[in-house]
């Protein structure tokens, strides 16, 4: 009878509950939204790369190569020379090498130029290697592997011809399309930047760009090697190395930051993440901080419209007490009107940002390389809820002691 | 006796010279039915909220039904008031957005009667005896007509068997005929049951209903000094 006292006392109450309750939900939104995002952002970027010990690119801030190399974010300044890549991957202290080359793309998809290694040695996770759903590495110059939502979006299988366009936009006059390449190969899906790639042999990306002088087909041309000087890169954008032992890893990174001939940046992913999420420690903050306003302003709104309710209903509170309702009872109904309200709009907001999430994460993915799941009870956000449900009760506590003292005093 | 008021005094904590109340001696006894007029500024607010147990006076001795209000606690005061004194207002008997089943169950529930499976028939059948249609049991109080709130006010004040009963103005914003019926189902009921019947209103055409007629005037003799 209490919980039922309550809710219709709510639903008698409508409009303004409506108000209060959309008020809290938007706020409780943007709350778990910011921490959400946080959470899954950081990682969703920190499992982008495992088992990398440097990344190598033209001399540049070492945040803009992780992007650029790693999240397929924002441009590179400039490339490196095929000769530097040969030479630095020679160091005995290097057990692996994946070059990599930036610049094209295919429908809104970057573009990855390669080698078979990528497939080999690149990491995700902890330590999790690629993984083939269907197909197989390229073999031949014209071969194409792509990423698993690249598939799931464009609607590719085996077989498939894709035609890469010169830069960067969804929308490219510069085509490829002397040269289409097949699909060989898709990827199991990673939850990283890998499933936006479109993967192609440096080869294929030297062929497309000028390198064959006269037209071939796709079998033509194994990937034995680069068919003499013909399909051999002048340039690539960065590389991964990975090394025999961890301990090298200082000593390579100087050599290759004093590298003579070129002007290089090696940089340790993981170091390099680190500094990310320190230069974002106070946008977190800032964000974290404005939802907390955001909830108490809420809150607020939550206390005052029960505060003015207690006014307009005096005489229903006389009418309890008469029939012999104790001033608890009435604190404790407020109580559990203002938590219904609050439970609603947790609901409501949580219900609101799953779908969002839902909706908008194609888009994050593609946008930002932001690998967002749709599960929002992380432990952080239920902590946050349990803080909500918390923070009603003593935001209604003073319309509560309100309706208390003055069922105690009121005649 | 089912009432003893003796040397009452009550003044509000705001203003404590000024007495309110003051009452030397009256009594009621057990299924009287008192008829109390006068007009209002009289005190008759505050003496019914004495004898409710909603306010406790300054000084002096309150006994309802044998017990001593004056010494009880709030919360003791809240569960005799629940369970032995039965209240109808002139207006705002009942809580508009429930049904009247539940605004009865409501009062149930705070007397602190264990809940019997027979409870929702019970009030069922006392919802008949004051002629409430079984269409609007499970209709918002809010949606009905006055007279049938007041006459469901009967019914929510009747069900944990009260043996006393208030009845402040409750004909007031009645017509004629409404207040006719809702005068001859309460006082045949509360016969019935041999209920103690405070009736406090001040409209004299009532008083042919009642055996005993007695002016606040005389009942509260703070008034007779000022």
């Amino acid at each position: 009878m209490f919980t039922r006292l309550a809710t219709k006392s709510l639903l008698n109450r409508k409009g303004s509950v409506l108000l209060t309750i959309m008020a809290m939900s938007v706020s409780i939104f943007v709350l778990l939204g910011v921490e959400h995002i946080r959470d899954q952002s950081k990682q969703s970027f920190n499992s982008t790369v495992s088992g990398v010990d440097l990344i190598v690119g033209a001399r540049t801030g070492s945040l803009n190569l992780l992007l650029y190399s790693v999240f397929r974010l924002g441009s590179p300044t400039s490339n490196i020379a095929w000769d530097s890549y040969q030479r630095v991957s020679s160091n005995p202290k290097v057990a692996w090498s994946i070059p990599i080359s930036l610049g094209d793309s295919h429908r809104g998809f970057r573009v990855l130029g390669t080698t078979t290694d990528y497939f080999k040695y690149f990491n995700y996770g902890k330590k999790r290697r690629l993984e083939f759903s269907s197909g197989k590495p390229f073999e031949y110059t014209f071969d194409l592997v792509l990423g698993a939502q690249v598939a799931k979006k464009l609607g590719y299988s085996l077989g498939a011809q894709v035609v890469l366009a010169h830069g960067l936009g969804r929308a490219s006059f510069s085509l490829h399309n002397k040269n289409p390449f097949t699909v060989v190969g898709i990827l199991a899906p990673t939850g990283t930047p890998v499933d936006q790639t479109v993967h192609v042999s440096l080869q294929g990306v030297e062929a497309v760009h000028g390198g064959l002088q006269k037209p071939y087909v796709a079998d033509d041309l194994p990937l034995v090697d680069f068919q003499g000087a013909e399909l051999q890169p002048k340039s690539i954008t960065a590389f991964m190395l990975g090394l025999t032992s961890r301990m090298a890893t200082f000593g390579v990174r100087r050599d290759i930051n004093n590298y003579r001939n070129e002007p290089l940046t090696a940089i340790l992913p993981g170091v390099a993440l680190s500094e990310l999420w320190q230069m974002m420690s106070v946008i977190e903050s800032t964000l974290r901080l404005i939802s907390g306003l955001v909830l108490i302003s809420a809150l607020l709104g939550l206390s005052a419209m029960m505060l003015a309710s207690i006014k307009e209903r005096e005489k229903e509170i006389y009418l309890l007490r008469v029939i012999g309702a104790p001033p608890f009872y009435l604190f404790l109904l407020i109580e559990l009107e203002a938590l219904l309200i609050s439970c609603i709009s947790m609901f409501v907001g949580t219900i609101t940002l799953y779908l969002s999430l839902l909706i908008a994460r194609d888009g994050l993915a593609t946008n930002f390389g932001l690998h967002i799941g749709v599960n929002v009870f992380s432990f952080n956000n239920v902590i946050f809820l349990v803080l909500v449900a918390g923070s009603t009760m003593v935001a209604a506590a003073i319309p509560s002691l309100m309706a208390f003292n003055d069922s105690s005093r009121r005649v | 006796m089912a009432i003893n008021l003796n040397n009452v005094h009550f003044a509000y904590p705001e203003s404590p010279s000024i007495d309110v109340l003051n009452v030397n001696s009256w009594s009621v006894s057990p299924g009287e039915q008192v008829f109390i007029h006068g007009p209002s500024g009289e005190g008759k607010s505050t003496l019914l909220n004495l004898l409710s147990g909603m306010l406790t006076a300054t000084t002096g001795e309150v006994m309802v039904l044998g017990e001593r209000l004056d010494r009880m606690t709030e919360r003791q005061r809240d569960r005799f008031r629940a369970n032995h004194i039965g209240y109808i207002f002139q207006q705002f008997n009942l809580i508009p957005y429930i049904d009247a089943i539940d605004n009865i169950k409501l009062a149930y529930g705070f007397s602190g009667n264990q809940r019997h499976p027979g409870l929702v028939d019970e009030i069922k059948s006392l919802l008949s005896t004051f002629q409430i249609d079984r269409s609007d049991w499970h209709r918002p109080i809010g949606k009905l007509s006055i007279g049938q709130q007041q006459r469901i006010a009967i019914a929510r004040a009747l069900i944990n068997k009260p043996q006393l009963l208030i009845a402040d103005e409750p004909t007031s914003s009645l017509d004629q005929k409404n207040r006719d019926n809702f005068m001859s189902a309460l006082v045949s009921l509360v016969s019935a049951q041999g209920i103690t019947l405070l009736f406090v209103s001040h409209d004299m055409s009532l008083a042919n209903y009642f055996g005993r007629i007695d002016a606040l005037s005389e009942i509260n003799v703070s008034r007779k000094r000022l």
